[in-house]
């Protein structure tokens, strides 16, 4: 199995305005990741930017690995040009994925916005008794709802304008939804902004659920060397790349 | 093909090393490549205690390069020993260990440490800040430097002692000299720039640490004039380090007079980058019909 490989550009289009699917053909043997692990992708094959950009894999299939990814700065630029065919270099799978929830409990996932991106894969290997909660700050801002339908388990949208499903915040929404179900019991799974993160592991706190977040951090290998991923835990400082970016939320010193 | 180089008492099988921190302890690569191809692994500065780090964001990317301010996070000198060194040791290449302190004490009871344990080699970072000496750098204090080197010297009498200079002096060529007369075997450089990234629209640094290690293609041609500035000045082997990305960057190191060369940035850039120099390195003599590296070294043509 390669973990550094080369992948050819099957498509690369946009899903709305700022954000793009990149569906790539590795031409080699890769090891099949686990829902919530990542890739580190070359953007361009270029001095700047220099370093690959770390992505979480939105869905596999058997030939392809499919990224959603947001236009944020030259390196993603660079990305939506890519052409079908072209050939870019990817390291993965890399880090921790979502851990499966523990028995008895069941699976409530918090998307916001491009946090779907991680979800998604882990959805789609969870039994359809899952609940999947998902916020964007506009109607527009959703990505993927035709295949989120597909899924076909309890879905609840929210939107920060009201302009779509839910009106408020995602951590909001959680909230209610847990004090309406006070008897079940839950594992939540987590994945967006930070401060959304931080807010739904408060609200996790305040229920008694347990969870995981998945994080985000400026890295520049992805694999473990350049420690310049850390983020703080209780147990110290640890790499997202490494140790994440999934993690047990009550390690994470918010 | 004859790729080995000497570094003061040491034979490297072909001249490609690791820069310190950007190789962990070894164990991040093996899935990438086979560390036994290497000339030598330098390995993560150690320190007598165990160090945190700073907090995150500790990197971001500029043109051509990066910013780093990790902080010297590193497991201490006690469980490098016991849990690092082991495993390292499997590899059939050189280990030299980076060592940094606060005190000349501290250097020398690490380095002693190390050699006892029989590590190949001992590179100073020179670039912290001598807390008795209230907070100047060895790395830019000539005497400080002589004193932290001399000492070390004699602590560790036939360890292969290699001095990294910081790039932040007027003068590399008085620097290295001042290595030499000290009694270090060897030269590396550069460390990194120190540099500062802006966010335009927070009005705040890229950085926690606000300020941190410029590297990368950015400063390679910084480095190559430092080398070649330094490698005039003194007799000991240099080794080149700044923005190595591929085998023709490492011949121009060679070029203008290092002996050997380190990969740190270029390792995260592409993780089997230091296994692809030494194949390149090998093509590039036999296309130029040289049998041995050290031909090349210090064989720049100028005017």
């Amino acid at each position: 199995m390669h973990k550094l490989f080369t992948a050819r550009v099957i498509e690369n289009r946009p899903v709305n305005h700022k954000n793009y699917l990149l569906t790539a053909q590795p031409l080699a043997a890769t090891a099949a990741p686990l829902p919530g692990q990542f890739y580190m992708i070359e953007t361009a094959r270029s001095l700047d930017p220099l370093l690959k950009r770390p992505f979480s894999y939105f869905r596999r299939t058997p030939d392809t690995l499919q990224f959603l990814y947001a236009l944020k700065g030259k390196g993603t630029a660079l990305m939506s040009t890519l052409a079908t065919g072209q050939e870019i270099r990817v390291i993965g799978p890399l880090g921790t994925g979502y851990p499966p929830p523990p028995k008895g409990t069941a699976p409530l996932l918090v998307a916001g916005g491009l946090g779907i991106a991680s979800l998604f894969s882990f959805a789609e290997t969870l039994s359809k008794k899952l609940c999947l909660l998902y916020g964007a700050r506009c109607r527009s801002d959703f990505l993927m709802l035709d295949e989120v339908d597909k899924l076909g388990c309890e879905v609840v949208t929210c939107t920060d304008d009201f302009s779509f499903g839910k009106g408020g915040k995602v951590t909001d929404v959680v909230s209610d939804f847990l004090s309406s179900s006070p008897k079940k019991r839950y594992t939540l799974y987590a994945c967006g902004p930070l401060p959304m993160l931080a807010a739904v592991s408060d609200t996790a706190r305040r229920h008694k659920i347990r969870g995981f977040v998945s994080l985000e951090e400026n890295m520049a290998c992805g694999f473990g060397a350049c420690l310049g991923c850390a983020v703080r835990t209780v147990r110290g400082y640890k790499r997202v790349c490494k140790e994440g970016p999934v993690f047990p939320i009550e390690e994470i010193v918010w | 093909m004859d790729l080995s180089v000497s570094i003061g008492r040491l034979n490297l099988k072909n001249p490609v090393m690791t820069a310190s921190g950007t190789f962990g302890y070894g164990e991040e690569y093996t899935d990438f490549m086979d560390p036994s191809v290497l000339g030598g692994i330098i390995v993560k500065g150690i320190s007598l205690k165990p160090m945190e780090g700073n907090p995150p964001p500790r990197i971001c990317e500029t043109p051509c390069g990066m910013l780093n301010a990790i902080g010297l996070q590193n497991v201490g000198l006690k469980n490098f020993l016991k849990e690092k060194l082991p495993y390292l040791r499997k590899f059939e290449t050189k280990i030299i260990v980076n060592i940094l302190g606060k005190s000349i004490q501290e250097y020398v009871k690490i380095a002693k440490a190390l050699d006892g344990a029989g590590v190949d080699g001992i590179e100073l970072n020179v670039s912290c800040p001598n807390v008795k000496k209230g907070g100047i750098t060895f790395g830019t204090d000539q005497r400080s430097l002589s004193q932290l080197i001399n000492s070390v010297r004699q602590a560790v009498p036939s360890a292969t002692i290699i001095t990294k200079l910081s790039p932040n002096v007027s003068s590399i060529p008085d620097f290295a000299k001042t290595a030499e007369d000290a009694g270090s075997d060897a030269i590396s450089l550069i460390n990194t720039i120190p540099a500062l990234a802006i966010d335009p629209e927070t009005w705040k640094p890229r950085l926690a640490n606000v300020t941190g290690g410029l590297s990368g293609p950015a400063i390679k041609p910084i480095a190559l004039r430092m080398v070649w500035e330094a490698a005039q000045a003194v007799q000991i082997p240099v080794i080149g380090v700044g923005g190595i990305l591929n085998s023709s960057d490492a011949v121009e190191f060679l070029l203008a007079g290092a002996s050997a060369v380190q990969v740190g940035t270029g390792n995260f850039v592409n993780p089997r980058a230091t296994s692809e120099i030494v194949e390149g390195l090998s093509a590039y003599l036999q296309r130029k019909n040289i049998h041995s590296v050290s031909a090349i070294i210090g064989k720049l043509k100028t005017p």
